[in-house]
């Protein structure tokens, strides 16, 4: 054989091994008909061409123009809703690296991925939201408005999004091989977990922070001079309810490409994360209402507002903090990890109560989103899920690569 | 960076305060050395000479020439219906990118066939919460008065329109590649930088609005309420509505009953979100101070721990 065709033969098993999980093309092809596959490719199909309508007649073409309602599912949905349940990245690292809980490792490079597409995603919601996207890079390099809360939110979420990156590299660079560089990220470990964790502090409140400025369109309900602590207490528990979710759905989808280590200690740790959770939601659960209390707000909870009100804290925060409880007491892996849904849901359904659902609620008319909004979201929200799937079947994500073992 | 710099005169506390909070946000460390400068900036009451109008509502017949007069100027797209159609006074209408000024209509109690019009546009606060939210600082507050906008580096965040306690920022949803945040700008540099009224405002037949200074406004408006108890309600609507703007308004009936926001606070905007800001730059301090230390409580005790299982093995 000449140089060249060994080169070629190379390459191609090169691409065979990393991309096409060691199948040839064609093998690799067929193995794509499945029918969670045509259901996405339908989706993509209907979404994807708004998505395109979107950037040739603007905004108008997905959302209602709205002067009252400027921030519609977009923002309410796609990056209130969430930026919270991708805290998942720094709750890990920062309990795995800074704060000794080793037993947790099996599971930080999936929530650090889980976080890292997370914010992805979020960046994608708001390129897609606003006027003009190409100029999302304004606010860093263009123009100042550092007296903004949204200006600290963006600094802090592209900082935070490379801050992740980095810390998934490792993962990377042992996918590709090469070793030189993987050691080169792992030093940065430590300091990258301090940092994300700075980073997520401020800007899970910053989001909070945000509706400071808007105190007669936020319910009083939900207005509170605390909202930036509400914001980031909730992240933690959101944060922990989204790692026992998305670490059982990659049980049950991924469950070829998970080893044993992750496999035999996840049901303890599953019980772990929601003893925390239950822990974190009871401390949410109590300064809500130290909000109510502090707003002098106890009468509007006989309102149908209030009942809304009551309805997501009793049982959006309330429940799950006992369930999780229970569940942690029992051992009750199953209840747990039906718990966690119900705490996910409880913490998109809070930031769509605060920036939508009930804003402007004294004005006389109310504005929902167009159902080309629903339509963006799950096209969007689907093709990360893709993406998240591509990374966990090709990269050491729920397993330590084999070379790298024992090593940190 | 040389609009930047101009800005920077024209402003009032917004750019000073924002370059504490561009050191607080990126630098964390810097922010604490100038933090005695802002002391000073604290009781800035804005630019003394600035200009405001006076609208007086027991004065305004719904005839729209205002309405007209700034779609000239701005070379706004004009309405389907004419401006002399009155039938657009069957719904409210709020600021609209192609009608920045729209006239409403409300029943008088006092009088049922002399129905009370309200002009609605921009209040241009003192303080305004669009300027202090815009995370690329595309609004500006000037000497004269006027809060004006700047496309050029604009986002489309929409968080301004979000912000604004009065509802009146609009956005060109349908426009693909060029859209703005569209909101009356007091005809900052056709007519105000040259010390003119407002277009709106001299093309009013009643003489509906008086274009002056703001402080000889507020004792002109006083003046008026005193001499004449029975006609106007004692309120100037402006004077001190999030912290005071330069559009003011009287009016005979109260300002509820016209639509206007009177749930709003007199605190100005900006200061809603001041203490959260001021957290800032603790927590990039403090919080890796104490994340190291919890760093080196666990690697110290895993050391313990491995000294002891030694020894106790010996």
């Amino acid at each position: 054989m000449s140089n060249r065709t060994v080169e070629a033969y190379a390459v191609r098993s090169w691409i065979r091994e990393k991309l096409f999980l060691g199948m040839t093309f064609q093998e690799y092809l067929k193995s794509l008909i499945t029918p969670f596959n045509i259901i996405v490719a339908c989706i993509l199909c209907v979404g994807i061409p708004f998505y395109v309508w979107r950037y040739l007649h603007g905004l108008i073409a997905v959302m209602h123009p709205s002067h009252d309602y400027p921030w519609g599912l977009f923002i309410c949905f796609g990056l209130l809703g969430i930026v919270p349940l991708s805290a998942t990245g720094f709750i890990m690292a920062s309990a795995v690296y800074l704060f000794g809980l080793k037993e947790y490792k099996p599971l930080v490079r999936m929530a650090i991925l889980t976080g890292f597409l997370g914010y992805a995603c979020a960046v994608a919601f708001i390129f897609t939201d606003i006027g003009r996207s190409w100029r999302l890079p304004y606010p860093m390099f263009i123009s100042f408005g550092p007296q903004s809360v949204l200006f600290l939110v963006a600094w802090h979420v592209a900082l935070y999004l490379s801050t992740q990156f980095v810390e998934f590299c490792p993962a990377i660079f042992e996918w590709l091989g090469v070793d030189r560089f993987r050691r080169w990220a792992l030093v940065t470990t430590i300091g990258a977990t301090i940092f994300g964790v700075i980073l997520s502090t401020l800007h899970q409140s910053a989001l909070g922070a945000l509706f400071l400025i808007m105190p007669g369109k936020v319910h009083p309900l939900w207005y509170s001079p605390y909202i930036p602590v509400f914001f980031f207490v909730s992240s933690i528990w959101a944060g922990l309810s989204m790692i026992i979710l998305v670490a059982w759905i990659c049980t049950k989808a991924f469950r070829q490409r998970a080893d044993d280590r992750f496999l035999n200690s996840l049901d303890n740790l599953t019980v772990g994360l929601g003893r925390a959770a239950s822990i974190t939601l009871f401390a949410y659960f109590a300064i809500k209402i130290i909000g109510v209390a502090h707003g002098h707000h106890w009468n509007l909870l006989a309102t149908p507002y209030g009942w809304w009100f009551q309805l997501e804290i009793f049982g959006f925060v309330l429940l799950p903090c006992f369930l999780f409880a229970q569940g942690a007491r029992y051992r009750n892996v199953a209840l747990i990890r039906i718990t966690s849904i119900i705490a996910v849901v409880g913490v998109m359904l809070n930031r769509l109560n605060l920036s939508l659902i009930t804003f402007n609620w004294n004005l006389p008319h109310r504005e929902y989103p167009k159902w080309t909004e629903y339509v963006v979201v799950i096209t969007i929200f689907t093709g990360f899920i893709l993406l998240f799937r591509w990374m966990v079947n090709r990269m050491p994500v729920l397993t330590e690569h084999p070379q790298y073992k024992d090593m940190h | 960076m040389g609009k930047q710099e101009t800005d920077k005169d024209e402003t009032t506390r917004i750019t000073r305060r924002g370059f504490l909070k561009t050191m607080a946000t990126i630098g964390g460390v810097g922010a604490l050395s100038t933090a005695n400068d802002s002391l000073g900036v604290e009781k800035f009451t804005g630019s003394p000479d600035r200009y405001g109008v006076l609208a007086d509502l027991s004065l305004c017949v719904g005839c729209r020439s205002c309405e007209e007069a700034c779609n000239e100027i701005n070379n706004l797209a004009p309405p389907e219906a004419p401006f002399d159609d009155q039938s657009v006074f069957d719904e409210t209408r709020r600021p609209e990118p192609n009608s920045w000024t729209p006239v409403n209509r409300y029943p008088n109690p006092k009088e049922e066939n002399k129905p009370i019009f309200v002009k609605r546009q921009c209040m241009h606060c003192n303080e305004p919460a669009c300027a202090s939210v815009c995370l690329v600082g595309a609004f500006t507050k000037t000497r004269e008065g006027a809060v004006i906008y700047n496309e050029d580096v604009c986002i489309g965040c929409r968080y301004c329109i979000a912000a604004c306690p009065f509802y009146v920022p609009a956005y060109d949803y349908a426009s693909p590649f060029y859209p703005k945040v569209r909101k009356c700008i007091l005809c900052y540099e056709k007519r105000l930088a040259k010390n003119e009224p407002p277009a709106c405002v001299e093309a009013c037949p009643m003489e509906v609005m008086t274009f002056g200074k703001r402080k000889d406004l507020i004792k002109l408006a006083h003046k008026k309420i005193l001499e004449n108890p029975d006609k106007y309600v004692d309120h100037i609507y402006g004077e001190h509505e999030a912290g005071g703007t330069s559009w003011m308004y009287i009016s005979p009936v109260p300002f509820e009953q016209l639509g206007f926001v009177t749930d709003i606070s007199t605190t100005p905007y900006p200061e809603f979100t001041r203490g959260f800001l001021s957290a800032v730059p603790i927590v990039l301090i403090m919080w890796p101070a104490l994340l190291i230390g919890f760093y080196m409580w666990s690697t110290r005790r895993d050391e313990i721990a491995e000294d002891e299982r030694r020894s106790g093995h010996e």
